[in-house]
């Protein structure tokens, strides 16, 4: 079992979370060429190394987020909100708190 | 062997005698006995038979490694089989007898397969039976399946219950800074030493009591007692009869506790087992070392030991476990067995294979009475069922000679240790051959998990304690600091180096000597296996079996890679070790299934209306994880009958129908339509106020992934209904596309399906109904709500309510959703409304036949598979606008004319019966996948005769006037059926709109 930190819960069991696919896809506009679509939800690596992937805390807080994970040994380097508005406001929040 | 018990010392209770039974006949012990122990103290010698050869065995061991006393406990039910009696503590009244023997281990006639030990070698039915004399006339024909049978037979172990488990098991879960694994010396210097420091501290023993190898150190008892103390007072947490089997990612480990296994009559709310999952910040492994053996010819007689467990049987179990003793070894530690034995009385004589021996020894030896004989080993155990005569061997310069036989009634044998690197190897840490100490080590792990004693290769009792401290303190530091890097245990502190020897074989000596006892591997098979070219390790474990019985390997596995290394002319680190895989020692089945069984297997949902269903007469059915009602049956009624009444009345009069089931997601902000029209593939950009619509969803890849209404209420607020299937699925992907994709779209999505009670109120009286049980009728005329319309009102008494006049059985019909709590009561008010209309309750059954008469699609056909073309709803697919699944909907294979499309289905007799599930075909050309098949089927009320929906290439158009056949070849057969459009009934929905 992996041990997530999520960014607004803290660090759960995985079985609370759902994968979810490659994060560092970019999906293309909703008006963009087949080829283009083709290749944004076919089209995979299969990393041997760290990868960033997003998971659902479906069974928690339900946000989305990115997690930095290294397929050959399960570490997990780093885990932030897939929102980037929320990350940063999460970032700014901790700042605050941390400074204060 | 004549073991016997002494009258004082050891760690069991002699006032608390315990009887019990082996084979039927009542013996008795007492407690902190195991049944190994107990049996030894009655004298008991014969144990078990072996795997394949049937050979008599006794006790090998005193631990999770033992390989021979391996019995049946309990009966009936509770029967389980393969325990080791060395770890099963004793208690009053407890079963046990010998398996893998027939009539008894004692007299057991499939011993005549020893007889053809030539036969029973690694690999041996593939050979035997597949082409040797005389059997060679078996190959290639179905044969040799049928010896297989006759094998497996003979050859085998104990046998399980076939009644169902009556035990109760539990999954627990805990946290904890430290975890310590095992409870020996080093254990619990690690656990006091970091409990000391403010650790929050867990450590788990195997054994039913706390203390490791100090259990099998002489006089003890108070020393321990006070050391267990003190752990308890500074809030360690000790859990006994709790083995670590397995260690996973980010510090989980997986406990096994035996709750009840080892009590007589438990209380009855007691779990059997308990499934640990333990989250710790920093392990430390001090689960000890286990000895091996030394192969040599029959040393697998009863009455053949290791060193150490003669000394746990000594000082433990108070048993002297032989009276003649002689103890082999190639190292300093059975030297401890020898004097403590021969302090007790009994005469000792050591072989020590080395030609050196620790000098501190000699003169204790010599002391107490124990005759050393340097450079000498064990060659052939003799005597009957039980060792009788050792023959031993001599060094002579690199190889062994035969010498003189040793008058003996217990062979004790030290072929060094094995640190039990298990746990470490489930992190997928490659254990390091060690060559100075003759053992694997587990190298610096990157994880904070900690070797600690002799599991790090520390064999003295001092030694092992600091080690444990030193581990501790590095664990603090890690939890501290992830990046701190651990330094090395240093291993050994032996006075003389051990001796390398696994296998005593003099030149021109026959002898059968056994690598793992457990499943017949002798010292032949290895070099068998080499011989036939089976040269890696993993490759050797396989073809011979070597450590793939129920002790993994924790008994042979070293000897068998010596071996194999030695005949490849190799170092054991160039043949490598095999990978150690959780369980430790075996977890049963119940443990890991916990509570989740029966109904507990998954979750129920019930809705708001479940008991209010139940009271009406409904009998309910599963739809996923929710309860529903199925049919609401009258007196006499079959399910066809009522259903078939349900769903004329519907069309007739008036149904009700509990849809709480259905998803249903709050959609709110400023940018909800956008959301919206970007995931329908229909138009939702100019939905107004106060209307519904039905949308479709695809996937990215442009197949359908659900269906549902969306009511629009504000400006910016929408209600989603989804389907019972799919409701989690579609909030989780609307949550991604505002989280991942659509980060600028100001929306907020609440999952609202537990909220509102649902009741679809259908057919020609539905109006009737529902405007008895309003607050202001005119909500609800044709003219304030018109087909596809919605309002939110009040029902009597000020129930809130939203209504929308959407049809999913084709009649004028009505979705009404009342806040949960108020859906009994409101499901009541219509009722009292409908019922006197002559109407009905109908359940998913009816709602199943209305909706195939409609050709309406459900999750039977939308099936991750389908395009909205297939499914018949291609021009509802907006063109001028882009949405998800857009782009790859119209690749080449998803446009095919040829594909399977959406039909109906009729029997070519209008009287006959066939099956969803079953295949379409060409009546000319009945094989194969068939053209199609049927995904729903029910008997129409309306058409009078039974109906189907399912999917043909092409469409119905293609299949108009040919000949199909519905192909169900294991059930009904094939029946003659013809291809209609989906919409079976009133096609023109004039009853919808009406």
């Amino acid at each position: 079992m992996l041990r997530i930190s999520c960014p607004f819960c803290g660090v759960r069991d995985h079985s609370e979370f759902s994968y979810g696919g490659d994060a560092s896809v970019e999906y293309p506009a909703l008006d963009a060429s087949e080829s283009e679509w083709v290749e944004a939800v076919f089209q995979r690596e299969n990393i041997d190394g760290v990868q960033f992937e997003t998971w659902q805390h479906i069974q928690g807080c339900r946000m989305w987020i990115v997690v930095e994970r290294d397929t050959r040994t399960h570490a997990i380097h780093s885990v932030r909100p897939a929102h980037d508005g929320i990350a940063r406001a999460l970032n700014a929040e901790q700042d605050g708190v941390s400074t204060s | 062997m004549t073991a016997q018990r002494l009258p004082k010392g050891g760690h069991i209770d002699r006032t608390r005698p315990l009887t019990f039974r082996w084979d039927g006949t009542p013996m008795s012990g007492y407690a902190g006995d195991t049944l190994a122990s107990a049996l030894m103290a009655n004298d008991e010698q014969i144990l078990g038979r072996s795997f394949k050869y049937h050979r008599p065995r006794g006790i090998m061991s005193a631990g999770v490694e033992e390989s021979g006393a391996l019995v049946t406990v309990g009966k009936g039910a509770k029967q389980d089989a393969n325990v080791r009696a060395t770890t099963q503590p004793l208690y009053e009244g407890l079963i046990a007898r010998g398996q893998n023997a027939w009539p008894s281990v004692r007299l057991d006639f499939g011993a005549i397969n020893s007889l053809f030990g030539r036969f029973f070698a690694a690999g041996f039915y593939y050979k035997t039976f597949m082409g040797l004399p005389p059997f060679e006339w078996g190959r290639g024909t179905g044969m040799w399946m049928r010896y297989e049978k006759i094998i497996r037979k003979a050859a085998g172990m104990g046998t399980a219950s076939r009644e169902p488990d009556p035990d109760r098991y539990e999954h627990a879960h805990g946290y904890c800074d430290l975890l310590v694994v095992g409870s020996g010396p080093a254990g619990r210097a690690a656990a006091h030493c970091a409990a000391k420091a403010g650790c929050d501290v867990i450590l788990v023993e195997q054994d039913a009591i706390m203390g490791g190898d100090t259990l099998s150190q002489p006089d003890n008892t108070s020393s321990l007692q006070e050391e267990l103390s003190a752990l308890t007072a500074c809030g360690v947490r000790l859990m006994t009869s709790t083995t670590a089997f397995g260690l996973y990612d980010n510090g989980v480990a997986g406990l096994l506790e035996r709750v009840t296994d080892h009590l007589a009559d438990p209380t009855s709310w007691l779990p059997r087992q308990r499934f640990w999952t333990v989250r710790a910040h920093a392990t430390v492994i001090a689960a000890g070392a286990l000895e091996r053996h030394i192969a040599f010819g029959d040393n697998d007689r009863p009455g053949v030991m290791t060193a150490n467990a003669g000394r746990t049987y000594l000082n433990r179990f108070a048993i002297q476990a032989g009276e003649k003793i002689v103890i082999a070894t190639n190292n300093d530690s059975a030297y401890t067995t020898a004097s403590d034995l021969a302090g007790s009385g009994a005469s000792v004589t050591m072989l020590d294979s080395r030609r050196e021996i620790p000098f501190s020894w000699r003169s204790h030896c010599d002391t107490a009475g124990v005759v050393i004989k340097s450079g000498a080993a064990p060659m052939k155990a003799l005597g009957g069922k039980a060792v009788s005569d050792l023959t031993t061997a001599i060094r002579q310069g690199n190889s062994w000679r035969a010498d003189r036989n040793i008058d003996c009634d217990l062979v004790l044998v030290s072929g060094g240790w094995s640190p039990v690197v298990n746990l470490l190897s489930h992190r997928g840490i490659k254990p390091v051959w060690n060559p100075e100490l003759a053992c694997f080590l587990a190298p610096t792990s990157e994880e904070p998990i900690l070797a600690a004693g002799s599991a790090a290769g520390v064999w003295d009792d001092a030694a092992c304690r600091t080690s444990g401290e030193k581990a501790a303190l590095e664990a603090l530091e890690l939890i501290r600091n992830p990046a701190y890097r651990t330094a090395a245990q240093t291993p050994g502190n032996w006075e003389c180096p051990i001796d390398p020897l696994y296998e005593v074989r003099p030149a021109k000596q026959k002898l059968k000597s056994f690598v793992d006892p457990q499943h017949d591997v002798t010292t032949d098979d290895i070099r068998l296996a080499h011989h036939e070219g089976f040269v890696s390790v993993e490759h050797l474990k396989r073809y011979t079996t070597l450590g793939m019985a129920t002790d993994q390997g924790k008994m042979g596995n070293i000897i068998g890679i010596a071996l194999m290394a030695d005949a490849l002319g190799k170092e054991i680190p160039q043949v490598g070790t095999t990978t150690f895989r959780p369980p430790y020692t075996p977890v049963s089945i119940g443990a890991l299934k916990g509570r989740n069984v029966g109904p507990h297997f998954r979750p129920l949902r019930r809705t708001p209306l479940h008991d209010w269903n139940l009271d009406a007469g409904g009998t309910m059915t599963m739809a996923g994880l929710w309860h529903r009602p199925w049919f609401f049956a009258r007196s006499g009624e079959t399910i066809s009958e009522a259903y078939v009444r349900e769903a004329e009345t519907v069309r007739r009069t008036v149904g009700l129908c509990d849809v709480t089931s259905l998803g249903k997601i709050a959609i709110q902000g400023p940018d909800a339509t956008e959301l919206l029209n970007r995931v329908y593939s229909n138009p939702f950009a100019k939905l107004q106020i106060g209307k519904t619509r039905y949308g479709i969803m695809l996937r990215d890849d442009g197949l359908v992934m659900d269906d549902g209404t969306t009511w629009r209420l504000t400006e910016d607020e929408y209600f989603m209904t989804t389907t019972t299937a799919h409701a989690a699925k579609v909030m989780a992907f609307l949550e991604e596309l505002l989280q991942t994709r659509w980060t600028d779209l100001k929306v907020h999505l609440t999952s609202v399906s537990e909220q509102w009670a649902g009741v679809a109120v259908a057919g020609p009286l539905s109006r009737e109904v529902l405007t008895a049980c309003v607050e202001q009728p005119t909500r609800v005329s044709d003219e304030a709500l018109p087909f596809m319309g919605v309002v939110e009102t009040n029902m009597r008494e000020g129930i809130p309510a939203r209504i929308a006049r959407i049809s999913f059985s084709g009649e004028r019909a009505f979705e009404v959703y009342v806040p949960s709590d108020f859906g009994p009561a409101v499901m009541q008010r219509l009722w009292d409304a409908a019922r006197p209309m002559d109407g009905c309750l109908y359940g998913l059954e009816a709602l199943g036949a209305l909706r195939i008469e409609k050709g309406h699609v459900t999750g039977a056909e939308l099936d991750g598979r389908v395009t909205i073309e297939d499914a018949g709803l291609g021009r509802m697919a907006s063109d001028k606008k882009s949405y998800v699944g857009s782009a790859l909907r119209k690749r080449p294979e998803m446009v095919k004319d040829d594909r399977p499309r959406l039909v109906g289905i009729f029997p070519k007799d209008r009287r006959e019966i066939f099956n969803a599930g079953s295949i379409l075909c060409a009546a000319d050309n009945i094989a194969g996948y068939g053209e199609g098949w049927i995904t729903a089927v029910t008997h129409s009320p309306a058409l009078g005769h039974w109906i189907g929906l399912g999917f043909i290439k092409g469409g119905h158009e293609g299949w108009q006037g040919r000949d199909v056949v519905c192909a169900d070849p294991v059930r009904k057969g094939n029946t003659a059926v013809e291809i209609v459009s989906p919409h079976m009934y009133d096609p023109k929905g004039e009853r919808m709109y009406g």
